[in-house]
């Protein structure tokens, strides 16, 4: 689904790739910011995320407004769901395979 | 129209409805594809069909990249992920999609070893961790996840993590709109362009569209008041015998699009000769393969792959639904043989599909409309 998940930039994470801390609605997870990359945002800039990447910044409104829509389509608990899984990677543990909530390709 | 006390703005959207009706010219009948299947999942979900007079007809697009995955594909990754010491990773939406073989899920129960990831980051990093397996990415998806599966590849390369792998199905969605339109039988009159596939490509792609087959274009946000503004903008347009593409999403689309996305898809992806979708065939120069300097890291080179082709049922007429040419409902296995619990068809397998929208926001209501009226 083509849905975006918006967030809000809480830490800025120094190493080889561009990665921050994001928050949405509470829950804090590791994003990519590589896409980013020739406007990077700062603490506490609002960003669109998909599939784990900040695909490009927004205001606070536009975010509140994507959340507004994502409770109005149904999907905000997909897209918590989605958040929560972000870092399964790092974790990588044997029951990954056992959260089956659909995430949002496209 | 359903959920309309949420709305942002009730007095825009009874403005903007309004003023489709005064645009819209009694005498003629418009069809208008929504490409993207975020947003005919936002079509139904919000009822637009019920504020828009009778002569707007929405056709939706093949803007579902998990609906227009062959099947063959699903079973190609499969058979590759079978092989001992393997992990087959891909996003949750991928799990119960059917091969011709069974589904991700389906060979999970089977044994192998197969795991949902959130993001292709998690899928990199899962390979980091088990350096004794080999672990390998399904990807899908339009231009929206092409740049995050590619930075992905980049980071695998720069790290050196040789036990990943991906499975590239990214296609791209203008070559789609391009076959759609070379069609005998296509009846479109203009289209609601996609949203967040713009924010990386922006509204330039499209262009050719307007000026080389004058059909208007309106980049649209996923919103009931975006949607009825786009089609307000494409009324306007029509009516004053124009084509051109406008940005109506422009406090998320950039015109040029995201470069930074762009350049990294260019690095590590070119265009295949020709790819198939299912519902529509082979289309030529519309999807992704991985480039030579990433071979390493590509499923197709690393592994062989049976190649599987499994044909679209002759009796499924996906292909004419993703032309306008058919309702949903016309199609004769619609919610018979083919539903979302067991579809057929291409464009019933994911939500986003039209056929499964169609049948979950309308068909079961008119269903149960009719089993209560019966009672």
């Amino acid at each position: 689904m083509c849905l975006a998940i918006p967030g809000r930039i809480v830490e800025l994470i120094s190493g080889p790739n561009e990665v921050g801390v994001v928050e949405v609605t509470g829950v804090r997870r590791k994003v990519q910011l590589g896409l980013l990359a020739d406007d990077m945002p700062v603490v506490g800039d609002w960003v669109l995320i998909h599939v784990g990447f900040a695909m490009s910044k927004i205001s606070e409104r536009d975010a509140a407004e994507q959340m507004h829509l994502l409770s109005m389509l149904g999907e905000t608990e997909q897209a918590m769901e989605e958040v929560r899984g972000y870092g399964l990677g790092e974790r990588a543990s044997d029951d990954i395979g056992h959260h089956e909530a659909p995430t949002r390709p496209n | 129209m359903r959920y309309v006390d949420e709305f942002r703005d009730p007095d825009l959207i009874t403005k903007a409805s309004d003023e489709i009706r005064r645009l819209a010219n009694p005498s003629r009948h418009y069809r208008i594809m929504e490409v993207c299947g975020g947003h005919t999942h936002a079509i139904y979900r919000f009822g637009l069909k019920d504020i828009l007079p009778e002569n707007i007809e929405l056709i939706h697009g093949p803007g579902c990249p998990v609906c227009v995955l062959p099947m063959g594909r699903i079973d190609d990754g499969l058979a590759i992920a079978k092989a001992p010491n393997r992990i087959f990773t891909a996003f949750g939406d991928m799990m119960r999609v059917p091969g011709a073989h069974g589904s991700p899920l389906e060979d999970k129960a089977r044994g192998t070893d197969v795991r949902i990831v959130y993001s292709p980051a998690d899928a990199l990093e899962i390979a980091r961790k088990n350096p004794e397996k080999e672990v390998m990415f399904f990807a899908i998806g339009f231009e929206t996840t092409a740049p995050s599966t590619a930075l992905t590849l980049m980071s695998a390369m720069s790290q050196g993590i040789d036990n990943f792998s991906v499975f590239c199905n990214h296609v791209t969605i203008v070559p789609a709109i391009r076959a759609i339109l070379d069609s005998p039988d296509m009846r479109l009159d203009g289209f609601i362009g996609p949203g967040h596939v713009s924010t990386v490509i922006g509204c330039r792609p499209n262009q050719w569209i307007a000026s080389v087959e004058g059909k208007p274009v309106v980049t649209s946000g996923f919103e009931p008041l975006d949607l009825l503004q786009s089609i307000v903008m494409l009324l306007r347009q029509l009516d004053a015998g124009e084509a051109k593409v406008e940005n109506q999403y422009k406090r998320v689309v950039p015109w040029e699009g995201n470069r930074a996305a762009l350049k990294v898809m260019a690095e590590v992806f070119e265009l295949r000769p020709y790819f198939e979708w299912r519902g529509l065939g082979f289309i030529s120069q519309s999807a992704l393969r991985i480039r030579e300097k990433y071979a390493a890291w590509d499923a197709e080179r690393r592994y062989s792959v049976p190649e599987t082709r499994v044909a679209d049922p002759k009796s499924a007429q996906c292909g004419e639904v993703l032309k306008g040419v058919l309702k949903p409902a016309q199609c004769k296995l619609f919610g018979k043989e083919c539903t979302p619990e067991h579809p057929i068809g291409a464009l019933m397998v994911s939500s986003e599909g039209s056929c499964a929208a169609f049948y979950n926001y309308e068909y079961r209501k008119s269903q149960l409309t009719s089993i209560s009226a019966m009672a």
